[in-house]
């Protein structure tokens, strides 16, 4: 009698101390059975309230759009003006846990067993973790941030270069620059890859190390026990599909607006809903398409190729643009950054509520909606790696490509700015009137070949997009399954077409930004369910074999 | 006539193999050659085990329980694949290929309208395979 399999090196037993020892049977409480042809494998009652309350709440937006906006209008701003000093104050802790880990002795628990060997190369990981996580986020903010930070927002009351009239004022230039670098980094550094880190790490080390189903309410065994298979699992799987299938659709509308705008520039195409339905009907067909060959030959295949175009246009803007000032950006933005870091993250006694609230508490109430699912893509895809080496790689790697990217971006579009203020499409389209999804065709315009980067601008906009919808189906898919990876293939079409569909609704009848401000709404909560997490997350380690 | 038979097995349902398994076992004394059951599990746990190694445990005494019950010798085999809701199909392939199987003995459902739409897994190793491969239905109109 032998047994096989194909990976090489597949973990031995650990022994079943080291799992959770519970009767929770995973799929217990699905429903299997056929809708017509077509079989399905749900969790009871996961899947229902989820389907049902994403309806109901897009008939609100759609029956009481004035209402719904005026709630949700209020609610964001409330959330990051009343809370700022919350959400500051818990990315804090999240970064310094993740760096924690990196030198603890727990650091050499091994995610699946001391034995496993990673299911991914480097490349195919990385990849997926930024297609995911926040490529689109580069695409968009890459330009826009760095300028904006510099002449508008005056982090740490930094002054602007400019006057009102729109005069360079030279002795403010140098230290607006930085600061602008420096204040657009710290949104794409260390803090929002910590937050993806932590709930990712939880995930992983419970599927894997534990035993758990591969579903958010896993991480939760150590504070909630037993009571995780019951409604408090219930409702924090729901939240979770809430909050990614809001998260996507929304982007998705807004991702429609931005191509259909860069396709307006580029190739004069009118801006009008009936372009930007048939953007998303084009995005959900590829994402499907993806989602249909599955995680290795789809997501991953579409996420590599997504990073090397990207990796493309960078390398031209850095070669095309002032490169010896680019690279020289890239080294005062991260000595700035480490310099200012402390000021940067302080959540008490800021002056600069502009940046601090409207920003930076913004951006943390963000990745904190989103965490469930990147993280859950991310724990998915990392299994073999040491809980030293995912950290390192999940957090200071990533953060370092950001800053890279930040610098070539942001450096080329400020240098733009700065040294030929009266002609810069940049400054058109950031300063003097706030267009931000024009920014990045307006730089690529100062460059040579804008025609073609602006054509591979857009298709890398609409791609990332791709590889969101695609991994956010799959994630949406699995928990929805209670855990099961092997759900019947229609319920992971149902879910890529039911976000392209409520996107499209969305778009046509108004409430787009109303659920978008919801989603974000839900980084409150998330934010005390991932300081439980560094809790659980600890404990978990502690009774590992290292 | 064959050497090697594969019989790929959904261990979560084995109840809906009953005459495929009793086929395979068949076909195997008669020709006096092994059978390898196949199954594919995913590197997170599911409803059946907690990892892969516990998987492959159950398997194997799947296939020696078949031994035992049926008189014929048997193997197991597991693979382990990241999306196995896509990427069965290929990993049963693989699994032939590698085990240079001659002959796949599989459990076919009824035909109905969703195969034009998702054909079934055996119709797919059959337009594949460079190997024979035998469907049985488990129920007969």
């Amino acid at each position: 009698m032998s047994d096989e399999t194909t990976q090489p090196g597949i973990p031995e037993p650990e022994g079943p101390t080291e799992l959770i020892d519970t009767d929770y049977t995973i799929g217990q409480d699905n429903i299997e059975g056929n809708v017509g042809p077509f079989g399905f494998d749900i969790h009871n009652p996961v899947f229902m309230i989820s389907g049902l309350s994403i309806v109901a709440f897009v008939f609100y937006a759609l029956a009481l759009p004035e209402q719904a906006g005026a709630i949700f209008g209020w609610l964001r701003p409330f959330l990051t003006s009343t809370f700022d000093w919350f959400f500051l104050s818990a990315a804090n802790v999240f970064v310094v846990f993740c760096l924690a880990l990196i030198v603890l002795p727990v650091g050499s628990v091994r995610l699946g067993g001391r034995e496993a060997v990673p299911d991914y190369t480097y490349v195919g990981w990385f990849a997926m973790l930024f297609a995911a996580g926040m490529g689109i986020g580069l695409m968009f903010f890459g330009v826009l941030e760095p300028v904006y930070h510099m002449a508008i927002s005056s982090p740490l009351g930094v002054p602007s270069p400019f006057t009102e009239d729109g005069q360079l004022i030279p002795e403010n230039v140098d230290a607006a620059r930085t600061m602008g670098l420096a204040a657009t980094i710290y949104h794409w550094g260390l803090h929002p890859w910590a937050i993806y880190a932590v709930v990712a790490l939880a995930l992983a080390l419970f599927t894997y190390n534990k035993g758990l189903p591969l579903t958010i309410r896993s991480a939760f065994y150590p504070v909630f026990g037993e009571r995780i298979w019951g409604w408090w699992g219930h409702v924090i799987d729901t939240l979770a599909v809430f909050a990614t299938l809001f998260g996507l659709a929304t982007s998705l509308g807004f991702g429609a607006q931005q191509a259909n705008a860069g396709l307006n520039h580029v190739f004069g195409v009118p801006e009008n809903v009936t372009v930007q339905v048939i953007l998303i009907t084009a995005i959900t067909a590829v994402a499907l398409i993806s989602v249909l060959r599955g995680l290795d030959g789809g997501v991953k295949v579409l996420s590599e190729i997504n990073m090397g175009v990207a990796a493309l246009l960078l390398v031209f803007v850095l070669l095309a643009g002032p490169t010896l000032t680019i690279l020289s950006d890239f080294a005062s933005g991260l000595v700035a950054y480490g310099k200012d870091l402390p000021a940067l993250s302080n959540p008490v006694g800021r002056e600069d509520t502009g940046y601090m609230q409207g920003w930076t508490a913004f951006y943390w109430a963000w990745w904190i909606s989103w965490s469930p699912f990147v993280g859950m893509f991310i724990a998915r895809v990392s299994r073999g790696r040491t809980v030293r080496e995912f950290v390192i790689c999940v957090l200071l790697i990533p953060s370092l490509v950001c800053v890279l990217w930040m610098a070539v971006f942001g450096g080329t579009a400020i240098d733009q700015v700065l040294s030929d203020p009266a002609t810069s499409a940049v400054k058109a389209q950031v300063i003097d009137s706030y267009n931000p999804p024009m920014s990045l065709f307006a730089m690529l315009e100062g460059l040579p070949l804008a025609a073609i980067t602006s054509v591979i601008g857009i298709i890398l906009v609409i791609v990332f997009f791709v590889t969101s919808s695609d991994s956010g189906s799959l994630v949406i898919d699995t928990i929805t399954a209670g855990g099961k990876i092997d759900a019947p293939v229609p319920q992971r079409v149902f879910w890529c077409t039911f976000e392209g569909a409520v996107a499209i609704v969305l778009l046509i009848g108004g409430g787009l930004g109303a659920l978008q401000a919801m989603v974000i709404s839900t980084g409150l909560p998330f934010t005390v369910v991932l300081l439980l997490m560094c809790w659980a997350i600890f404990k978990g380690l502690l009774s590992e074999k290292r | 006539m064959f050497c090697h038979i594969l019989a790929p097995v959904d261990l979560a349902h084995v109840d809906r193999l009953t005459r495929a398994l009793e086929v395979a076992a068949d076909l195997a004394r008669h020709y006096d050659i092994g059978v390898t059951y196949v199954a594919v599990t995913t590197p997170q746990p599911g409803p059946l085990a907690h990892s892969p190694e516990e998987f492959a445990g159950k398997l194997r005494a799947f296939a020696e329980e078949q031994a035992a019950k049926h008189g014929h010798r048997a193997d197991a085999k597991t693979v382990v694949s990241h999306d196995p809701a896509v990427d069965l199909d290929h990993a049963i392939r693989e699994a032939r290929k590698d085990l240079n199987a001659d002959l796949v003995v599989m459990g076919s459902h009824m035909p109905n309208l969703g195969d034009y739409v998702w054909p079934s897994h055996g119709g797919k190793l059959a337009l594949h395979a460079h190997a024979s491969i035998m469907l049985v239905r488990e129920h007969e109109d």
